[in-house]
């Protein structure tokens, strides 16, 4: 079984928006030779197939925003190889690829981990039920739609009101399904509030909350679902296709199979400010550290990164290890999730468990308070809740942990630091 | 070689003058076996006729795909017999036809002291079956076995034969190899009546009319029915016992490294943990008695149970992402053993309640009815069987090299080198042989178990649209 072996400088694994931007960054520096892989046949990402607009200012849609991405990286003079796919580790900098020229070793003097996020699949919810034809997550709805101009179904509920959920509802309607219903099992819708009344009133479609999915039926072919709504109450509803959208996951295989450390809470690889894993050399930026984000988010994390990637290569960079970043509930998870000591960082996302009205949010490391923000909105579970970054340079490098609570009334008042 | 689909099966309505020599009812493990079987005497026509639109789309799709040493059978009985012989013919057609299998050994963990209790009489039972190789192994040596295990294992019984296997292409080659060997598979056909006719069979179908001289009835769920068509009556009442199973995440492959069984006490046979040749782990099953003979749905409560269980056997399990869930059916009956009669004056064998271990015994049952259909009917000649061509299956088995592997195959056809579905990394070449392949999917779900396409963990997020675009494109690559 023979591979080719050969080397490069910097090996970043996913073409999307992230892995695109740290490729065109490093390679804009004249940082040598740098590859991206991208498994799929077309450079770009997820944004490939979302063809509503909301990529960038100017109502660019997606496909338009995977494209000039591609050639910006292209034009800085970073190789971009389609259709090839890094299926494992053979050292620490050392990845396997297939690809229809065959097999390679590729070494690298730094790697950048950009393998996005996925949704969670039915099964993975545990939705319980028969396995019938027409179930679907949003990213195989838009890429049958928009891709292939696939047949999708006549009559559809969208499992889950978050923003990509109305994603889902525009390929529907591109494919002339009838939405019957939007469902999600929160409380609130979590759509923006545009996006809510064009559901409700632009396309009639009713957004059910509080109800979960409580059974698929059918044979073959779906033919209904059953719903649970907050009262306990079951109805069935007709319909022979099923979209479950939202609850992403990392795409986090090849970080796990390379023996980079997971952050509990994102179930991406556990990063510093510097998009640093514990792998020394390995780099992860975009969705895959904190599933989904907006693609221009991605994109900055990857122009980040090559910065710190340039700094490790040069050996400029900041020293390695800082204290562990961690939240308290209701917030689910932040990312990144280590400090680096003295470096200020871009910002960091976080998530919530449950919907908080104007919360403050407290940073703090062995009780002294690095840092207070105020967030003028609703922050609901599963939309981004941003806190800024740059405080990091308070951190105490042989400190503890850096806390970040979500602080009372007093706190709002008096300004003190509470646990 | 003939496989049809559609279409009345005695064309322009005629039936054909000569009746099939045997008609097996029921494609699953047990009736492609079967079928597998007979057609090692070539001057025989078969038929082999399925309800469903493909093979192995009933019980046999969907167990715990581990083949059995028959350690814990009922010693004396006929399924011991066959379970034992039937491992052993498996593994070596297995290992002759490219059908994955590992012997990863299985541990029967004691969580009390009822279950400790109970080792010493099931490490003689196995002895009383035949199996010798078993053994009781300490709580320590249990742990250092499976670092991963919850705690408090008080010990296990060692069997070191016990395997875990790839169902679907088992069944896959036995089609295969019988309808290269001459058997016609009808698909799409669903026995309604039967009588019988100048001494022959007459089954009305869904496709119209075909004639057997035999009759095998390997009917799964629907033995018992198809025995009253034919028999007015019958001996036995199959009771779908469902199991509901949950497939984790192959990055929990590492967790487990035998299969977990538990220790069957009063209240049944319990859930156990068994990786799996594609690299996953399995939980299940649950065993609930059902009257519904097509209730193969999951449940809240099911999945639930299955948590709480996997959680105490192997905490570090139900942190991965699941896979998939599922549930099949178990031929139960009011009888321990299987029941396999020959009713001679009928020239006709119901090959029934073949329940919880018919995918290890497949090969076994074949040759004994093939054993009862020459002793009933020695006008079918079933003197010196032939050996068939040799099948090569593809290999779904992450303990062997897959395509996308192979700088070889890839060298010869960059279609191998074209991953399509990623989580599973099937390419492009694979997927195109399995539509052009002998016993052709008749669907998406029978392209996932001929190439595991669409069948990972984000479970068509990435590849389900290109995926469905190969699938519905299969007239480009033509018939075989
Ligand atoms: C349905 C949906 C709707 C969205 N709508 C919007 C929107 O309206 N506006 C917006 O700004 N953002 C939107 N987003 C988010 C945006 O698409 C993402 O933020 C962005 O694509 C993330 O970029 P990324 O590079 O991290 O990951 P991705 O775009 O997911 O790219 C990862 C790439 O890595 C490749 N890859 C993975 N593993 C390997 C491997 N082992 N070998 C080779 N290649 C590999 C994948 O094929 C993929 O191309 C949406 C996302 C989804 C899913
Ligand atoms: C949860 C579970 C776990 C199991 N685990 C294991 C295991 O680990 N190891 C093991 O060896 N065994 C296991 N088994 C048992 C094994 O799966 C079965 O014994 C085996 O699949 C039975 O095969 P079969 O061919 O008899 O039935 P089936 O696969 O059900 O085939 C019967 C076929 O007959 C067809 N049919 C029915 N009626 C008609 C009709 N009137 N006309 C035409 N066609 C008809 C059906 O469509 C069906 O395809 C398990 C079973 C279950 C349910």
């Amino acid at each position: 079984m023979t591979r080719r072996q050969r080397g490069v400088d910097v090996l970043v694994v996913g073409a999307g928006p992230a892995g695109l931007a740290a490729a065109r960054g490093l390679a804009e520096h004249g940082v040598g030779v740098v590859e991206v892989l991208e498994r799929e046949v077309v450079a770009g990402g997820v944004p490939r197939h979302c063809h509503h607009r909301g990529f960038g200012r100017w109502g660019v849609t997606g496909p338009q925003y995977a494209a000039r991405t591609v050639e910006a990286a292209l034009g800085s003079g970073a190789r971009v190889r389609t259709g090839v796919t890094a299926t494992g580790w053979a050292g620490p900098l050392t990845l396997d690829t297939t690809g229809p020229h065959g097999l390679e070793r590729i070494t690298a003097r730094a790697v950048v981990l950009a393998t996005g996020a996925r949704e969670r699949p039915r099964s993975a919810r545990l939705v319980p039920g028969t396995r019938p034809a027409g179930v679907l997550t949003t990213g195989e709805l838009q890429q049958a739609v928009h891709l292939h101009g696939q047949r999708v179904g006549t009559r559809a509920v969208v499992v889950g009101a978050e923003p990509v959920g109305y994603a889902a509802l525009s390929a529907l309607r591109r494919a002339r399904v009838t939405v019957v219903a939007l469902t999600t099992d929160q409380p609130r819708h979590q759509l923006g509030r545009a996006s809510a009344v064009a559901a409700r009133i632009g396309h009639g479609v009713p957004v059910l909350t509080g109800t979960t999915v409580a059974e698929l039926l059918g044979r073959g072919r779906l033919s209904g679902v059953r719903l649970r709504h907050r009262d306990g109450r079951l109805t069935t509803v007709d319909c022979d296709t099923v979209v479950f959208t939202g609850d992403f996951v990392p795409d986090h295989e090849l970080a796990r199979r390379g023996g980079v450390a997971l952050d509990p809470g994102t179930r991406g690889p556990a990063v510093d400010g510097a998009f640093r894993t514990g792998v020394e050399g390995v780099f992860a930026v975009g969705n895959v550290l904190h599933a989904v984000e907006p693609a221009l988010w991605a994109a900055r994390e990857g122009a980040l990164a090559a910065d710190a990637v340039r700094g490790f290569l040069d050996g400029s960079g900041p020293a390695p290890g800082g204290p562990a970043i961690e939240v308290a509930a209701p917030l689910r998870w932040v990312a990144p999730n280590r400090a680096v000591p003295g470096v200020p960082v871009d910002g960091f996302v976080l998530r919530t468990a449950q919907a908080l009205t104007r919360p403050v949010l407290v940073v703090t490391q062995d009780g002294h308070r690095l840092h207070r923000q105020y967030v003028p909105r609703r922050a609901l579970p599963n939309r981004t809740l941003r806190l800024a970054g740059h405080w990091t340079g308070k951190v105490d490098a042989a400190g503890g942990p850096v806390r970040i609570t979500v602080g009372g009334l007093r706190d709002g008042i008096f300004g003190a630091a509470t646990e | 070689m003939t496989v049809t689909t559609k279409g009345p099966l005695s064309p322009k309505g005629q039936l054909s003058p000569r009746p099939y020599d045997v008609a097996v009812v029921g494609a699953g493990v047990v009736g492609t076996a079967i079928a597998r079987e007979l057609a090692r005497h070539p001057h025989l026509r078969i038929a082999l006729v399925e309800a469903s639109g493909d093979v192995g789309d009933g019980t046999s799709k969907a167990n715990t795909a581990i083949l059995h040493t028959g350690f814990d059978a009922v010693p004396g009985s006929l399924e011991s017999r066959l379970v034992r012989e039937g491992q052993r013919l498996l593994s070596a057609y297995a290992a002759e036809s490219g059908i994955p299998v590992e012997t990863v050994g299985a541990l029967l963990v004691a969580w009390d002291d009822e279950q400790l209790d109970a080792l010493p009489g099931l490490l003689e039972k196995a002895g009383h079956n035949g199996y010798d190789a078993a053994r009781i192994i300490s709580a320590d040596e249990t742990r250092a076995r499976e670092p991963h295990l919850g705690p408090g294992a008080l010990g296990a019984l060692d069997v070191p034969g016990e395997s875990i296997i790839c169902p679907w292409t088992t069944t896959l080659a036995y089609a295969t190899q019988a309808v290269r060997s001459g058997v016609d598979l009808h698909l799409n056909v669903r026995v309604e009546k039967v009588s019988s006719e100048d001494g022959a069979h007459l089954l009305d179908t869904s496709r119209g009319a075909l004639r057997a001289r035999f009759l095998v009835n390997a009917a799964g769920l629907n033995a018992d029915v198809l025995d009253r068509l034919v028999l007015g009556s019958g001996d036995f009442t199959v009771t779908p016992r469902r199991g509901q199973l949950i497939v984790f995440d192959k990055l929990a492959r590492d967790l487990v490294r035998h299969i977990l069984l538990p220790v069957p006490t009063a209240l049944g046979k319990g859930v156990l943990v068994a990786p799996t040749v594609y690299g996953n782990v399995l939980l299940g099953p649950t065993a609930e008695d059902l009257d519904d003979k097509t209730a193969t749905g999951t449940t809240a409560d099911g999945l639930d149970g299955l948590l709480t269980k996997g959680r105490r056997i192997l905490p570090a399990l139900v942190d991965e992402e699941v896979t998939a869930v599922y549930a099949g059916l178990r031929a139960a009956t009011e009888h321990d053993d299987y029941r396999i009669r020959c009713h001679e004056g009928r020239r006709y064998v119901t090959v029934g309640g073949i329940r919880s271990t018919g995918l290890t015994a497949s090969m076994a049952i074949a040759a004994h009815v093939a054993g009862l259909i020459a002793e009933a009917d020695p006008g079918l000649d079933l003197k010196d069987p032939v050996e068939p061509l040799p099948v090569h299956m593809p290999n779904l088995g992450e303990a062997f090299p897959r395509p996308y592997q192979r700088a070889d195959l890839i060298a010869t056809d960059p279609a191998y080198g074209t991953i399509v579905c990623h989580c599973e990394r099937v390419t492009r070449g694979e997927i195109r042989d399995a539509l052009i392949s002998t016993v052709p999917p008749a669907s998406l779900e029978g392209l996932r178990r001929r190439t595991r396409a669409r069948g990972g963990r984000c479970q068509g997020f990435y590849c389900g649209a290109a995926v469905r675009v190969l699938h519905e494109g299969r007239g480009e690559w033509g018939p075989e």
